[in-house]
């Protein structure tokens, strides 16, 4: 691509990094401090759109200035990174989250010391823009995870061909790897036959669950999280959702890093709530393991540490957390209960039961009490 | 018949002689340990030597060596030696031989003396540890030999023996030098040890010079601070305040005074001939009566009059308190620290007891961060290194919300966390100890009261010195800013944009909106002159007039003023009209006879500008000028008021 050939959409990102670039000069020329102002990013700052059933940021803003150190340092590496990544558009080259952190070595005083400064830089831009990181040719050096299930994906690939691979026929047992793109314009679903998409925390769910052929007897299309979900694999659970009007369930382990899991995917992650509205799920319904799950079935439990009750407590003053599990049942309750209860278990846990106790019993227990399944 | 129980109980009673007694009261004496007894050894060694240096009025200069006299055996040779004045040969025996002797009943006056058991003591330990007698070399002058003992007590008559004596050459002009061998257990680098000892001993005697030789032949050299021997301290009589019935008595019978009137103004500390007559009034006691006739009841009523007169608080320039100089120069010379700050309290009285409390806090350099700060507590010029938590400077540090003044501390009470050592030092003519191992001082609320306001104002120094460094650090953050971040925001802004660098003095006059005052010092050596040089930057967005005051010292000779300064007197001031923004001004000044540490921090103001604006210099308040003034004046209003004191009485 040339610089003649550049698309609508870039221009629109370069104008607007270079409307950044021209606030600080402007503010210079009239001797103003150079200053920018963001929404504080924390969990005080989020709100609920009532328009996109997410949670986004709200009204509290911080302002970076000039007058402090860091402030200073974020503006001239703003000003570092605008150039770098118009470069990027012009020379139609694209480049990993950590690749640039790497290329600021070359910028002496505004170099980054640390990746997560530059992957933070990152999201204020995206913020300060209202674009997203894909605009600025950046992607992340991980890809997402895997998905297992009777549908067909018609995936634009490297050679820039269009390749349709079924996600239960095409593929081997670690399923079809989710690209760190997964716009229209990479990802069209042409076809599928399943009832509802189940998202997994660990591994070795997603392989049970494969190994049981759950896909098949319960007609589901198998999500595997890998943890905190990535980007890619967010937005992919949401177009598929949206798109093949599929209902979401997500499968977790039962502790407060599991459940601020569920809530990235279906009330929007708070590092992420600039683009809730294109990350997050908000029908997605959370189907254990519960704090009540660990009394009902008895599963056998690990003690929580001092991390997981702290965590568990700021779940409690975290607005996300304010509404139901599902039904009439409080997230409030559940992590009270828990609090009480000193204890937490493993999704994989269910295995006291025998291996197909998850799929035969657990799993059409619960999808049926939020009526996924009849 | 048998003998009488009673007898038989007697008989035993004389027996216990004075080596049963020192067994049973080894810990009320020191030498409850090993280790313990090493130190207690040396300690009345040398306080006794600093004592008589300082009778004698010579710089001390005192050795100590501990030897091990066998590999395998836990025994020490002790030698002290001081170039004091020696003891004449017909005192060597009662003070080295003798339990008890020597405490004068009546003195009331600072010493260290009134700190130990005394020297015979650990004569008697080493005695009884190792049946080596004690051998004492003393010279008196310089043309006369010098006299050497070998000593033992009579443990049975608490007496001394000499086994051998001799007069030998000495090659010094006056000294003594006591060796003895005891029982003990060396041990290094332990707050209670004799290094620890002899270290805080230099601190609060900077005037001495001390050499210690340990075990393994490390040779340590304390070296003094100060040619200036410390301020001779005076005996003086009893307070009123604090007279106890039996004390009044005994010294009524005592008197050569022929009238209980003249007795009051003649035995007692203060008492005018009028406040006599008042207290002879309250009291219903005939002022003409014979003192040694004053029975139990007027003693009584004598005593409740005491009360009610309001009689002069007794004279307090018989104390020797180190001077915060020098307790600086002593912390300095020990200690390596970001700074020191140091408070004297002026003298004050509980019981009738004159007392005077100084403090110090060094804080920061290599001192731990996470750990409790380090309290040093001395009396009367000697360490107190047992009993830290029964002493009332501990709990006076206790009680004193540290967190108000930068340092850790749960729930605002207890010992502090931070890098800090607290340094307290009380002088006193009776210092009131808990007990008789005289290792912490009882807690007296008048006493406890003046080292809390000693111990607020060094941390509100501290605190000063704290917030001087922060706002230093806020400042080098702000000159990183300036200097090097927003030209390069200006670089490389317009770099994007394709655009002109933009001029930005402007904005970081806004940045710093600061008035920045920096400081040096100079000394030339030679002319002993200090050569002061400030720097004024005016980073706001607008002129300003600034009126600059560096506070000199008043008995110092200044000169080389540069510019011309509006006044001198004790405080140069300079008035700058309208230093334009971001423009500098130089200002300079010299000191002249003044030794290079007693000038090593500017004292700089600036009146009329926003106390927020300032950096590296105070806002000028003349209130606490003019106070601080006052009280640098009040010791001399003491002793015009003492001097006013009738000398004889005036009907005799």
């Amino acid at each position: 691509m040339t610089k003649e050939e550049k698309t609508g959409r870039q221009k629109e990102t370069i104008k607007k990094l270079e409307g950044i670039a021209s606030d600080v000069y402007e503010k210079l020329v009239k001797t103003q401090i150079p200053s920018v102002s963001l929404p504080v990013r924390t969990k005080s700052n989020i709100v609920f759109s009532e328009e996109h059933g997410v949670w986004k940021y709200g009204d509290i803003t911080g302002t970076r200035t000039a007058k402090t150190l860091d402030g200073a340092y974020m503006l001239l590496r703003t000003m570092y990174t605008i150039d770098f990544i118009r470069n990027q558009i012009n020379t139609a080259k694209s480049s990993t989250l950590r690749e640039m952190y790497y290329i600021s070595e070359g910028w002496e005083l505004a170099k980054f010391h640390a990746q997560q400064e530059s992957d933070h830089l990152i999201e204020d831009m995206e913020i300060m823009t209202k674009l997203m990181r894909e605009d600025f040719k950046l992607r992340p050096e991980e890809n997402g995870a895997s998905i297992i299930g009777n549908m067909t994906i018609e995936e634009v690939v490297r050679t820039g061909a269009t390749r349709k691979i079924n996600c239960r026929d095409d593929i081997g047992d670690a399923g079809y790897t989710i690209p760190y793109n997964v716009e229209k314009e990479k990802i069209k679903f042409k076809d599928w036959d399943a009832d509802f998409i189940i998202a997994i925390e660990t591994g070795g769910m997603f392989d049970r669950l494969s190994e049981n052929r759950f896909d098949e007897k319960s007609r589901a299309i198998l999500v595997h999280l890998k943890g905190q979900p990535a980007r890619c694999t967010r937005r992919l659970i949401k177009r598929i959702s949206e798109e093949c009007k599929l209902p979401v369930v997500v499968f977790t382990d039962g502790d407060p890093w599991s459940y601020r899991i569920f809530a990235s995917v279906a009330y929007g992650a708070i590092k992420t709530a600039h683009i809730s509205e294109y990350l997050a799920t908000p029908s997605a319904s959370f189907i254990g393991i519960l704090p009540s799950d660990i009394e009902n079935y008895k599963l056998p439990t690990d003690k929580l540490s001092e991390q997981d009750i702290n965590a568990l407590k700021s779940e409690l003053s975290d607005p996300r957390f304010k509404g139901n599990v599902y039904g009439n049942s409080p997230w409030e309750d559940e992590i009270k209960l828990q609090l009480e209860l000193k204890k937490k278990s493993e999704q994989q846990a269910l295995a006291k039961y025998g291996l197909d106790y998850v799929t035969d019993t657990y799993l059409p227990e619960k999808l049926s009490q939020i009526g996924v399944i009849k | 018949m048998a003998t009488p129980i009673a007898e038989e109980l007697a008989k035993k009673q004389k027996e216990i002689s004075v080596a049963e007694f020192f067994e049973r009261n080894k810990q009320i004496l020191g030498f409850d340990s090993l280790t313990r007894a090493v130190l207690t050894s040396v300690k009345e060694g040398v306080d006794n030597a600093l004592d008589a240096c300082e009778e004698a009025d010579i710089l001390p200069d005192i050795f100590v060596s501990i030897q091990k006299v066998e590999k395998t055996r836990d025994e020490y040779t002790i030698v002290i030696e001081d170039n004091g004045p020696g003891i004449v040969k017909d005192q060597i025996p009662p003070i080295f031989g003798k339990l008890l002797y020597g405490s004068r009943f009546y003195a009331i006056r600072q010493s260290r003396g009134q700190q130990g058991i005394g020297i015979s003591a650990v004569v008697m330990y080493a005695q009884l540890t190792t049946g080596r007698p004690t051998k004492i070399t003393s010279k008196i002058s310089e043309d006369r030999p010098a006299y050497q003992a070998d000593l033992i007590i009579d443990t049975k008559k608490n007496k001394p023996e000499i086994l051998r004596e001799d007069t030998l050459h000495w090659d010094k002009k006056s000294g003594t030098k006591i060796e003895l061998i005891i029982h003990g257990r060396y041990v290094k680098e332990k707050r209670q040890s004799v290094f620890e000892y002899l270290r805080s001993t230099a601190i609060v005697n900077p005037h001495a010079r001390i050499i210690l030789i340990e075990p393994d032949n490390t040779k340590t050299v304390f070296e003094r601070a100060t040619e200036k021997m410390p301020k001779p301290t005076v005996e003086i009589k009893p307070h009123p305040e604090g007279t106890e019935l039996g004390t009044i008595l005994k010294m009524g019978r005592a008197t050569e005074s022929y009238k209980l009137l003249s007795f009051l103004v003649n035995e007692f500390s203060r008492v005018t001939t009028e406040k006599a007559r008042e207290i002879c009034a309250r009291a219903n006691v005939d002022e003409d009566m014979r003192p040694q006739d004053i029975n139990r009841e007027q003693a009584n009523r004598l005593l409740n009059a005491f009360k009610l007169v309001k009689i002069m608080t007794p004279p307090t320039d018989c104390l020797s308190p180190i001077g915060e100089t020098l307790v600086k120069k002593g912390l300095k010379k020990e200690m390596k620290a970001d700074f020191i700050v140091t408070s004297t309290r002026p003298p004050s009285v509980y019981s009738g007891n004159p007392f005077q409390v100084e403090a110090g806090i060094v804080y920061g350099g290599e001192l731990p961060k996470e750990e409790n700060i380090q309290i040093m507590r001395f009396g009367n010029r000697v360490p107190l290194l047992y009993q830290q938590g029964g002493c009332v400077i501990t709990h006076a540090i206790e009680n004193i919300d540290w967190r108000r003044y930068g340092l850790e501390q749960r729930g605002g009470t207890g010992i502090p966390v931070g890098p800090a050592i607290v340094s307290v030092h009380v002088a006193s003519t009776k210092i009131p100890f808990t007990s008789e191992s005289k290792e912490a001082i009882a807690d007296i609320s008048e006493i406890q009261m003046e080292i809390q306001l000693a111990m607020r104002e060094c941390a509100r120094k501290m605190l000063s010195h704290l917030r001087k460094q922060q706002k230093l650090a806020k400042m080098k953050e702000k000159e990183e800013i300036i200097r090097k971040v927003l030209p390069l925001i200006a670089e490389k802004s317009a770099d994007v944009l394709n655009k002109p660098v933009p001029p930005i003095a402007q904005v970081i006059a806004k940045i710093m909106n600061s008035i920045i005052i920096e400081d040096s010092i100079g000394y030339d050596e030679k002319s002993k002159t200090h050569k002061v040089k400030i720097e004024i930057t005016n980073y706001t967005p607008h002129a300003k007039k600034i009126m600059l005051k560096a506070v000199v010292p008043s008995d110092a000779k200044i000169q080389n003023i540069n510019p011309k300064p509006e006044s001198t007197d004790h405080v140069i001031t300079w008035d700058m009209q309208g230093i334009p923004s971001t423009e500098k001004r130089a200002l300079e000044f010299e000191i002249l006879g003044l030794d290079k540490d007693d000038y090593d921090e500017n004292e700089l103001y600036v009146d009329g500008i926003d106390p927020e604006l300032l950096s590296g210099a105070d806002a000028w308040d003349q209130e606490a000028f003019e106070e601080k003034s006052k009280m640098v004046e009040e010791p001399e209003e003491t002793k015009e008021n003492e001097n006013k004191k009738p000398e004889k009485e005036e009907e005799e």
